[in-house]
């Protein structure tokens, strides 16, 4: 799949309380949930999201609660992908079970930057720097989940 | 378990409440707790003793590490790999590696698992044991409770950790025996396990910390600081919303009174912890210090309500999450506490330390 859009960057720990707060957690509407995704940290959000854009942020981006809500809202926003440094490991699962792509790499990559991504090369590009990067492909049957399109489409073909 | 908001908070949530009732009524599901049996799930299941060494638990909720504490490998994941747990009683789990906290020696009297975690925190940052294990041991854990060693699990996500694990003792099987727990199957480390990083920590040198907004790994201690007012105060959670946390409070509330304009919120976490503090005149105590006393409820810790902040307001906490609009207004700020820091700030209406009352 070949990913292409402008880069939206945040720092290190970007939490699931910043990525949707808790109190709109009493909704599991996809498109509510992504009117308020990242709105305590930029208020903005949800109104200057192109379909496309590619979050980019530093280490350990999505600790905090368990809430699969969180790429659910960025995948609704019109987000196509989340690259960090690192990931914390319950949005990490999340992510690969409701199909919202992610990358890690230390790949320096600066705000407004557009990006091509490859994932099945592994591959990003980014068009305004001119420089191409790799990455790790996902262990085989996390791509299964990935390419089942998540985990519960994924089961069912069991 | 409907705990994070009920009793129901608005409307919507009522609805998704009521869902999840008429769901749990006809797939017949017996370990279903509501309003009236409900409380802070990792607060409930320990005590209802459905949790014993040996368990690989998963659970829908990042502070599932809790049970880390009992002896069992325990990790919170999202609601879809938990449907499929339920389904197909099956979980993909990766093999972490580990790190080493060595706990030393006596903590001094108003030092408890919530400065421990704190100071570890404190010192790796909140991504410091990332997808990792955090396995703690040494001469110093026979001088932990079992509510200290639930409360250091509880926060084990806080790093990054993947679970939290304590190795089981005398005082872990006879938790387990005294809420009915199934009998434990007790796993050890290898004596030559390999260990990506070691941290000797001696309980005795560390003091009431406090984790400043807005994340768990800035955390200081009171001679690093100043005077900081506060609007309210919140002692409960799943972090520190049991017995022996409300003993604490109370011993330092008995016979005082809250500072004025500090909203002091007591929420014992389960049914069980509200009848035990009652028995032992504990409510009477929060009250008479003029603390609200609410139902058992996850409520204030994630925002959800009971206990929300204004923006600017400052609220002391023996939750476990501190970030950017977690108590309510983004503009809003949680400082990490134990409950003795939490009711000795109460009384002093700023961020105060038992140790100077």
């Amino acid at each position: 799949m070949l990913l292409k859009g402008t880069v939206i960057k945040y720092g290190d720990n970007v939490d699931t309380d910043v990525i949707i707060p808790a109190r709109y957690l009493n909704t599991s509407d996809p498109k509510e949930l992504a009117s308020h995704c990242m709105e305590d940290i930029d208020k903005d959000f949800a109104k200057k999201i192109k379909p496309g854009d590619i979050i980019v942020a530093g280490s350990n981006f999505g600790c905090g609660s368990s809430r699969e809500h969180a790429p659910i809202a960025i995948k609704y926003s019109g987000i196509s992908c989340v690259v960090a440094k690192s990931f914390a490991r319950i949005f990490y699962r999340n992510a690969i079970n409701t199909g919202l792509p992610i990358i890690e790499t230390d790949a320096e990559i600066d705000n407004g930057d557009e990006l091509e991504i490859d994932l099945a090369a592994g591959t990003i590009t980014n068009l305004t720097k001119g420089e191409t990067s790799t990455f790790p492909p996902f262990p085989a049957f996390l791509q299964g989940i990935i390419d089942a399109g998540g985990l519960m489409n994924a089961m069912k073909k069991i | 378990m409907l705990d994070h908001f009920t009793p129901n908070k608005d409307i919507k949530a009522a609805e998704q409440s009521k869902k999840v009732r008429e769901f749990a009524d006809e797939k017949n599901i017996v370990n279903f707790f509501d309003v009236g049996e409900v409380g802070v799930e990792h607060c409930l299941l320990p005590e209802k003793g459905m949790v014993t060494a040996g368990d690989l638990v998963i659970g829908a909720d990042s502070h599932t590490c809790t049970y880390g504490a009992l002896g069992a490998f325990s990790t919170g994941v999202g609601s879809t790999d938990m449907a499929v747990g339920m389904a197909y009683g099956k979980a993909w789990l990766r093999v972490p590696s580990a790190m080493s906290f060595v706990l030393h020696g006596k903590p001094s009297k108003w030092v408890s698992g919530k400065d421990v975690i704190l100071h570890i925190i404190g010192k790796i940052g909140v991504d410091g044991t990332l997808y990792k294990s955090m396995e703690f041991s040494g001469d110093g854990v026979q001088n932990l409770t079992v509510d200290d060693r639930l409360c250091i699990c509880n926060m084990a996500i806080e790093a990054g950790a993947k679970n939290g694990f304590f190795p089981v003792d005398k005082q872990t099987v006879q938790y387990l025996e005294d809420h009915g727990a199934k009998p434990p199957r007790v796993y050890y480390a290898d004596p030559d396990a390999a260990y990506e990083y070691v941290m000797e920590i001696d309980l005795a040198e560390l003091k009431p910390s406090v984790a400043f907004p807005h994340l768990p790994e800035n955390v200081k201690t009171f001679d690093e600081i100043g005077e900081v007012k506060i609007d309210q105060v919140v002692i409960g959670s799943c972090t520190n919303g049991r017995l022996s946390d409300f003993v604490t409070a109370a011993e330092i509330l008995k016979g005082k009174k809250v500072a004025k304009g500090v909203r002091a919120l007591i929420i014992p976490a389960t049914q069980r912890i509200y009848l035990d503090a009652m028995k032992l005149g504990l409510l009477e105590i929060f009250v008479n210090a003029g603390c609200a006393v609410s139902a058992p409820t996850c409520g204030p810790c994630l925002g959800g309500h009971m206990g929300i902040l204004a923006k600017g307001e400052r609220c002391v906490a023996t939750t476990n999450r501190n970030f950017v609009g977690r108590m309510g207004d983004p503009g809003s700020e949680v400082y990490l506490a134990s409950p003795a820091v939490a009711a000795a700030s109460a009384l002093a209406g700023k961020l105060e330390t038992p140790e100077n009352l």
